[in-house]
């Protein structure tokens, strides 16, 4: 189905309610979540050791979305037994919810790497590589949740195709790391710590993209997980 | 058509349109095969045309005033709408279950055997074999094995329902339609009659009109959406509940309007 028709009016009204209101907390849960990786970036990089503390913070937050909105799910199916788009929709919202939540956990995980890197003080050069990974994998998080709020497949589309952008930063930034770790011996620890931020960007592109697949499964009924960029596009055209 | 897919559809429905006073087109051109053991089953809202069109099946809708069809069932070689077509021959091949169970006012027994008595089953040492074959295809041997001599309605709803299926089977059609079957039982009667559709599909064809939509979607194999005397979408039923085609059979089965 490409129209939108969950967006549609619902005889039952409040069936439609119990519906937006799952949609409304995804996208409060994907509010938080961006917020997160983007204030751990911000604590990473002005070794701001009190920003980071409150994205570790936020992290109970994010925990409690996925739980209440779990919640909401299993009682849509066990009451209402949704079909067609609805159903869809209840499985799509599932699953993204667990991407969010981990996404979460890597932003919270990065907070505790800032804290410790915020003694030593910033490393401007290891800073930029992180810089330019971090961007790449929040641009992915922020296009992802887009694509949800408004059911845009093209834009899914990107996002997953983007991952392969995101993964080869990644692999650029590890190697420069490597090679500075090698020439450095005395910052070995400081390395290891940001070969583990930037391992969870890579990771949190990976979940945006998961994200992006279920908003394509939600709006065309298609999965397309587990598949290479042309299969995907293949299936889609 | 190959031979092999010719053997894997029990009917097939071409270009049929029915009209009665009343209603110039209950039915508009409808065509689909409805494939050999499994259960389809036939979802719309009220007048959507699911009970005409299954009543053109074994020609109920005779009995209409100012009836006209046209098109064709085919039930393998024989057109079902023809007017040489033997009704009563037919309606031994395409079996019928309505909402409410409609037993004869006899024991339960003669429920089962009356039919055969009638299609020329002369022993009665047969006849007792065949009824308990029927009884036991409708899972309902162990409940009425030694109530047989009493009357039918004396039986509960959803054993009634039961008993009407062991008297259609008991002929051992090709085809059983269902029309609303499980509308006026409970929720156990309504189980123990879905396991049984699924124990039958394993000999017959079942066709059943729901409006029950998470029945259709429990008991059939395939589903077909009408709407205004249309038939929108046909199709696995898997695909119809989770990504119809069509913005009509989605808006349906999710209860959308707009």
């Amino acid at each position: 189905m490409t129209d939108q028709s969950h967006q549609r009016i619902h005889i039952s009204a409040q069936f439609s309610r119990e519906l937006e209101g799952v949609r409304d907390d995804v996208l409060t849960m994907g509010g938080t979540v961006e917020s997160q990786i983007t204030k751990a970036l911000d604590a990473l990089l002005d070794g701001n050791s009190e920003l980071a503390e409150q994205v570790i913070a936020l992290d109970s937050n994010v925990n409690e979305l996925e739980r209440s909105i779990s919640d909401q799910c299993m009682r849509i199916l066990a009451l209402r037994q949704p079909a067609a788009g609805d159903l869809r929709l209840v499985l799509a919202v599932i699953k993204v919810t667990t991407d969010l939540e981990r996404i979460g956990d890597e932003a919270a995980k990065m907070g505790r790497q800032a804290v410790l890197l915020s003694e030593i003080g910033v490393q401007e050069k290891i800073a930029a590589q992180v810089r330019d990974v971090a961007v790449r994998s929040i641009t992915m998080v922020k296009n992802a949740l887009d694509s949800f709020a408004r059911l845009e497949v093209g834009d899914a589309l990107s996002v997953i195709l983007s991952d392969d952008d995101t993964d080869e930063a990644y692999a650029n930034a590890r190697e420069w790391l490597l090679l500075f770790a090698e020439e450095n011996p005395a910052s070995l620890r400081v390395a290891m710590s940001y070969l583990w931020i930037l391992k969870g960007l890579e990771r949190i592109g990976d979940h945006a993209a998961n994200i992006a697949e279920q908003v394509i499964f939600l709006t065309e009924g298609v999965d397309v997980r587990h598949l290479d960029s042309q299969n995907t596009r293949d299936l889609l055209s | 058509m190959d031979q092999q897919s010719k053997n894997d559809i029990a009917l097939s429905i071409r270009d049929l349109s029915l009209s009665y006073q009343g209603n110039p087109s209950a039915l508009k051109s409808i065509s689909v095969d409805i494939p050999r053991h499994s259960v389809t089953a036939i979802i719309g809202a009220s007048g959507c045309g699911k009970s005409s069109l299954l009543r053109c099946l074994n020609r109920m809708n005779d009995l209409i005033d100012g009836v006209q069809y046209s098109g064709e069932v085919l039930l393998e070689e024989m057109n079902v709408l023809s007017a040489e077509t033997n009704v009563t021959a037919l309606r031994r091949r395409v079996g019928m279950v309505f909402q409410r169970p409609n037993p004869f006012p006899k024991s339960v027994f003669d429920n089962v055997a009356y039919g055969l008595k009638l299609s020329g089953v002369k022993s009665q040492r047969h006849r007792e074999e065949l009824v308990e074959k029927a009884l036991r295809s409708a899972a309902l041997w162990d409940e009425v094995q030694y109530r047989l001599d009493e009357s039918a309605l004396q039986l509960s709803q959803g054993q009634q329902q039961r008993l009407v299926i062991a008297r259609a089977i008991a002929l051992e059609p090709d085809i059983l339609l269902l029309d609303e079957p499980a509308s006026s039982l409970d929720p156990i009667s309504t189980l123990r009659l879905e396991e049984l559709i699924y124990e039958l599909k394993q000999t017959l064809t079942i066709i059943i009109v729901t409006h029950n939509m998470q029945q259709a979607a429990r008991v059939s194999d395939f589903t077909a959406f009408m709407n205004q005397g249309h038939l929108v979408e046909f199709g696995p039923t898997d695909t119809i509940f989770t990504r119809p085609s069509m913005r009509e059979t989605e808006d349906y089965i999710t209860g959308r309007y707009g």
